[in-house]
């Protein structure tokens, strides 16, 4: 699983990475991952998306060398991310799916503390911290206790302190978990402008499609393997086929008589009958008239991401609650 | 690495001393114990060897001290558990900060606050029945400090080890109190059968209480202690070990 040494400009290269959680008491080992490889060149952003248990936080994990992979290799700025782990730690910023503030501190003690980790003491800190203080709008609550924060300003202080010694890569790991979609806006506006503003590369999980969209590129996984790598775009033009979307006072009904009278096959997922085939719009007239009553409205579109999901592994990209998700 | 571990010696007792739950929570539970038992065990209980003029309340006193320590080394130690899972530590474990480092100040932070607390009720020595010279309680200060140092770094080792909390709270109850309650903080050893005399001897925590209640009493002469010299020894040894093995663990990954 070596592959090819690394290229230049690859900001991160990844090749051949494989995890396995060890068996436990209860459950058996579990390969978390399994021959993953992509790179991601400097300033771009990708995304790794898949559902729970895909996979990707333990690949964010390997990422921000939390974990060692058991087999394959990372490459950080062309540095070994276990070999030259301290290297590679200097050149990453890490945000975590979990608060890593302290909420008994104060928000300006925090980044402070954070800046001493990464070496900075004297001048230097109390200049990079007036710097962040400034960046992320927090002059107003610098001295509050970070419990007192909302969830926005909690995750712009994790941010803060993830880009406080200035890293090359930023590693985020669900970021806008528990946002509004006002803050998750917000906080992706504010990561926007710092990748405009300096040559920032950023790798992301996510199982949200909308985040997934506005990123450069794509690394979809699904049960501990990559199964897609492209721009948004791009994987969604390989998907062929548009969709059709009907709403329904009674879709199991609606369901079986398309199928009978129209030989229209459909699938129902989350009260909604979907259609799904190359043409699909030309479908669009025939079930309006064929069922004016029980379709309620039908909605046509380009194939999404999800399709993508759906078309690479026959299922849905759905997020599972409790039961049944590792990693 | 000074630079890091400083920062989370800081961290430690920022924590501490902002959180009053805490402050509290370590410091008046044992101080009412020793109230209580020494009250009410008080002319019922007598040290043999000695003409009985040793009350339960001076004698449960380095007990208390110690369980003082032992109950503010677990708060700050247990709360590793979550921390690193979902809290500060994440940061901390992929920051350029050295294992070595993060254990350096977690473990001084943390026992740095057991000493101030049980400090603080070394400042009764007097109400309690002691009389000690400036550098007895000086001596007992330092055996404090030791004593924090060891029960810490243990409770970090444990901590770092434990998959919950509850895991960790099982442990002090089948293993820190234990280790306390067999160490002569509540019973002396000259009365214990001959089995449990034998545990009291390997305990690590019965060096700190003897080196405690000789350096506040020299004169009262508790029978079958080793000498005070000897104990302050062991216990800076037996505290340095723990120290060093919770950095082994933590480094060890």
């Amino acid at each position: 699983m070596g592959g090819a040494p690394v290229s230049g400009s690859a900001a991160v290269s990844v090749r051949g990475l494989s995890f396995m959680y060890p068996a436990a008491r209860k459950s058996p080992a579990l390969l978390a991952l399994s021959g993953v490889s992509f790179d991601a060149e400097k300033g771009t952003s990708l995304g790794l998306l898949g559902p729970n248990g895909s996979g990707k936080s333990t690949l964010f994990k390997i990422l921000a060398t939390a974990a060692y992979p058991a087999s394959g290799s990372v490459f950080i700025l062309g540095r070994d991310a276990v070999r030259e782990r301290n290297a590679v730690r200097r050149s990453l910023g890490v945000v975590f799916q979990h608060p890593s503030l302290d909420l008994k501190l104060t928000v300006s003690e925090n980044i402070r503390f954070q800046g001493r980790l990464y070496g900075l003491s004297g001048s230097a800190l109390s200049k990079a911290v007036a710097v962040a203080v400034e960046r992320f709008g927090l002059a107003s609550c610098a001295g509050s206790a970070a419990e007192t924060l909302s969830g926005g300003m909690r995750r712009r202080v994790e941010l803060a302190k993830a880009l406080l010694h200035g890293p090359e890569i930023l590693i985020l790991d669900e970021p806008t978990t528990g946002l509004d979609p006002v803050a998750r806006r917000e906080f992706w506006r504010h990561l926007q402008g710092l990748r405009s503003e300096r040559s920032l590369t950023i790798l992301t999980t996510t199982h949200l499609m909308d985040e997934a969209e506005a990123l450069d590129r794509l690394a979809i996984l699904d049960r501990g393997q990559m199964i897609a790598l492209g721009a948004p775009a791009e994987l969604k033009a390989a998907v062929s086929g548009d969709v059709l979307s009907i709403e329904s006072s009674e879709p199991p009904k609606l369901q079986a008589l398309m199928l009978d009278r129209l030989g229209i096959k459909s699938r129902l997922i989350d009260g909604i009958l979907r259609v799904e085939q190359p043409g699909a719009h030309k479908l669009f007239p025939q079930i309006v008239e064929s069922f004016p009553e029980l379709a309620q409205a039908v909605h046509f579109s380009k194939p999404s991401l999800e399709d993508v999901f759906i078309a690479k592994t026959g299922r849905r990209f759905e997020i599972k609650k409790g039961a049944g998700a590792a990693a | 690495m000074i630079l890091a571990a400083a920062t989370l010696f800081e961290r430690e007792i920022l924590r501490f001393y902002r959180d009053r739950g805490r402050v509290i929570g370590a410091f008046l539970p044992p101080v009412l114990f020793w109230l209580l038992l020494g009250s009410g065990l008080g002319s019922s209980f007598r040290l043999p060897g000695t003409a009985g003029s040793v009350g339960f309340l001076q004698f449960f006193f380095a007990g208390t001290l110690l369980l003082i320590v032992l109950f503010t080394s677990v708060f700050a130690t247990i709360s590793i558990i979550e921390d690193r899972k979902e809290g500060f530590l994440q940061a901390v474990l992929v920051s350029p900060a050295s294992r070595l480092a993060v254990v350096l100040g977690k473990v001084a932070g943390a026992s740095a606050v057991g000493f101030l607390q049980g400090l603080a009720f070394l400042l009764f020595v007097r109400q309690a029945g002691f009389s000690p010279s400036l550098s007895g309680w000086l001596v007992a200060a330092l055996a404090l400090f030791l004593s924090s140092l060891g029960l810490t770094a243990l409770g970090f080792s444990i901590a770092w080890k434990s998959s919950s909390t509850q895991a960790f709270h099982a442990v002090m109850n089948l293993f820190l109190l234990p280790l306390w309650m067999l160490s002569g903080a509540v019973f002396p050893l000259q009365t214990a059968p001959s089995w449990l005399r034998f545990v009291m001897r390997i305990n690590p925590v019965s060096y700190g209480i003897a080196a405690i209640q000789e350096s506040l009493a020299p004169a009262q002469g508790i029978a079958g202690l080793p000498h005070l010299g000897a104990s302050l020894a062991i216990l800076a040894l037996m505290s340095a070990a723990l120290a060093a093995f919770a950095a082994f663990i933590a480094s060890r990954e």
